[in-house]
């Protein structure tokens, strides 16, 4: 597969404080690259950098094939955590704008289809709800028919139905051919919709892989959880990880685990045996919750 | 309630105390505009204007008359100059040292009085006569206004629109597509002048209709001179909001820019008189030459050609701020 992007040794520092510390990756043509991590662990100042919105300290981002340039940007497109739009204009009037700037743009109902923003055209943009305005902030990103679609934390802040229907827009954009860069801080985000994942912490790559290969790689089995309370004090023939209020056991015969833990008078009250995810993984990995 | 009461004092003195911009303005800014009233007007408004001519810089023969109090002599290079503020009733007398002659506008209140002080006091000068309707101070301080209009929205409405857009990531936004910033800020400066000048005509040619106001120039030459006069405000509005993220400082700096317009631009009152250093002050500020120009044009019937001084002067101001703003423009927000 082509590579459409690839960072080499990305650095970004402020003053003191190293952002990213020389990080490297590609992502093919066609994919879904999730970019997971807590805040502050450096992805939205690597985002930033890959979309030219920032100068890296060191290291090259290369865009399909070449390093990154202006050209290259007019077959980007981006979807910000954090925008404000123009004041005073109605959606209809906000792609208008944005198309303006571009020489090759989307055809507008096509768009307004694939956003779903055809109940909302002549609503003041600064009128909308939650999902409307990623919505458009998504139709935006796409609005001159990009190859490679940012999104940044595109999810942040909608409620879970919100969420669900961004999800179906973003795999019907996949659907479509763009290769998509995803940051996002939702593991089930990263689980639906990514192909590829670069689990970030304190501005460096800590894993990489595929969400199957990565829980493959990392456990076995299955996550016995138990309150703690109900093994306080008591030896036990496993290894438990105990976090907070709560005990993890990690086994590959959950009836063997299940009798070794009456046998030793361990409650079972408020047991849960799930199958690990990336929050897990994250967990496992860098000590802090993905969502800290 | 007290406490609650007590607890949000607290926390809005803290806010204030240390924003520290915000601070030294709110601290500097009275103490400039009461030096800076202080050191014009520190000597009082006198109670009659005369416009002196004589070839001797040093007023050879001063006659008994300049010794009176209260009464303020504006020397004039030129008869005819003095001559016109006389029939304008912008001064009450004009004195030739040298010949022993003097002006009165008859039709003149202040004329009237400042004549008998003269002539009980040096009865040798003879009497020449200059008519003429005063220029009301509607139509004098009309011009003043309109410039201080375009002053208001050119600065305040592109500079604080830009920083907000700076603020709240619409720049960013903008940053992120092929919009270059030649293109955003052109497109700035264009709106702003399209909306200062249709309102600028509006006031003005709304006002001639409604109360007659004075208009002998050309309303060519006027729109030509309130076109070049709101460039050069736009550009310092452009330049005062190339880097800053902070409204609170821009406001700041838009009030550091438009007072001392205010007061010394002769927007509301001349500095006919006023101590030399206060005039050049007023001579290095865009809104000085904007009103002066549109003044000449619309009170003493000036060509584009006659105000080209004040023309010329914006024009390379509008090149300066534009340069300012062009090397120091940021797009860059605050939010990561």
């Amino acid at each position: 597969m082509t590579d459409l992007l690839s960072i080499h040794n990305l650095v970004k520092r402020y003053k003191q404080l190293t952002a990213v510390d020389g990080i490297s990756f590609s992502v093919a043509k066609g994919q879904c690259f999730g970019l997971l991590g807590p805040n502050g662990a450096g992805k939205t100042t690597t985002i930033e950098m890959m979309e030219g919105i920032s100068k890296p300290t060191s290291g090259e981002v290369r865009l399909f094939g070449e390093p990154a340039s202006r050209k290259a940007f007019e077959r980007v497109g981006i979807q910000f955590q954090n925008t404000a739009l123009q004041d005073y204009l109605t959606v209809a009037e906000t792609l208008k704008l944005f198309a303006a700037f571009y020489t090759k743009t989307i055809d507008r109902d096509e768009l307004v289809e694939l956003c779903s923003l055809g109940e909302f055209l002549n609503r003041d943009a600064r009128k909308l709800s939650g999902g409307q305005r990623q919505r458009l902030l998504l139709a935006l990103a796409l609005i001159n028919d990009p190859d490679l679609v940012f999104l940044d934390e595109p999810t942040t802040g909608l409620d879970p139905q919100s969420r669900r229907n961004f999800w179906e827009l973003v795999q019907a954009i996949k659907r479509r051919g763009k290769t998509i860069v995803l940051t996002t801080h939702y593991m089930d985000e990263a689980e639906t919709l990514c192909d590829d994942i670069a689990i970030m912490d304190q501005g460096r790559i800590v894993e990489r892989g595929s969400p199957a290969q990565l829980l493959d790689r990392h456990f076995e089995g299955v996550m016995v959880h138990l309150p703690a309370s109900a093994v306080d004090g008591k030896t036990l023939p496993f290894d438990m990880l105990i976090n907070r209020e709560r005990v993890e056991i990690q086994t590959t015969a959950v009836d063997a685990t299940v009798r070794q833990l009456a046998d030793a008078q361990v409650s079972l009250t408020g047991l849960q045996v799930k199958s690990p995810n990336l929050d897990d993984l994250f967990l496992k990995l860098t000590g802090h919750a993905l969502r800290a | 309630m007290m406490s609650r009461l007590l607890a949000v004092f607290n926390a809005r003195n803290k806010e204030f105390w240390r924003d520290r911009s915000s601070l030294a303005w709110n601290f500097a800014f009275p103490f400039l505009l009461v030096f800076g009233f202080y050191f014009i007007f520190g000597q009082g408004m006198p109670m009659f204007k005369v416009g002196v001519i004589s070839e001797h810089d040093a007023y050879i023969s001063r006659p008994a008359f300049m010794q009176l109090s209260h009464i303020q002599f504006v020397p004039y290079e030129e008869l005819d100059q003095a001559l016109n503020r006389a029939r304008r009733h912008q001064i009450d007398l004009v004195l030739d040292l040298d010949r022993q002659l003097y002006w009165v506008n008859e039709e003149s209140r202040n004329g009237y009085v400042a004549e008998r002080l003269l002539v009980n006091a040096d009865p040798e000068f003879n009497r020449r006569v200059v008519q003429g309707e005063p220029i009301r101070y509607v139509d004098w301080v009309l011009p003043g206004i309109i410039g201080m209009n375009i002053m208001f929205s050119s600065l305040f409405g592109v500079g604080y629109a830009i920083v907000r857009y700076r603020k709240n990531g619409v720049l960013k936004r903008l940053k992120a597509t092929p919009l270059s910033a030649f293109e955003f800020v052109s497109a700035q400066i264009l709106s702003r002048l399209l909306t200062v000048m249709l309102v600028a005509s509006i006031i003005y040619f709304g006002s001639h209709w409604a109360l007659s106001t004075l208009m002998l120039g050309s309303a060519f030459s006027l729109l030509v001179t309130l076109f070049i006069g709101a460039l050069a405000l736009i550009s310092l509005g452009l330049a005062v909001a190339s880097r800053s993220r902070s409204e609170e400082l821009t406001g700041g700096l838009m009030n550091m820019a438009t007072w001392p317009m205010m007061g010394l631009s002769q927007v509301w009152f001349s500095l006919e008189g006023a101590p030399p250093m206060v005039q050049s002050l007023a001579n290095a500020l865009p809104l000085t030459h904007l009103v002066s120009a549109a003044r000449e044009i619309t009170t003493e019937g000036a060509s584009l050609m006659q105000v080209s001084d004040h023309l010329l002067i914006l024009v390379g101001m509008t090149a300066l701020f534009l340069g300012v703003a062009a090397l120091l423009f940021n797009w860059d927000s605050d939010h990561r």
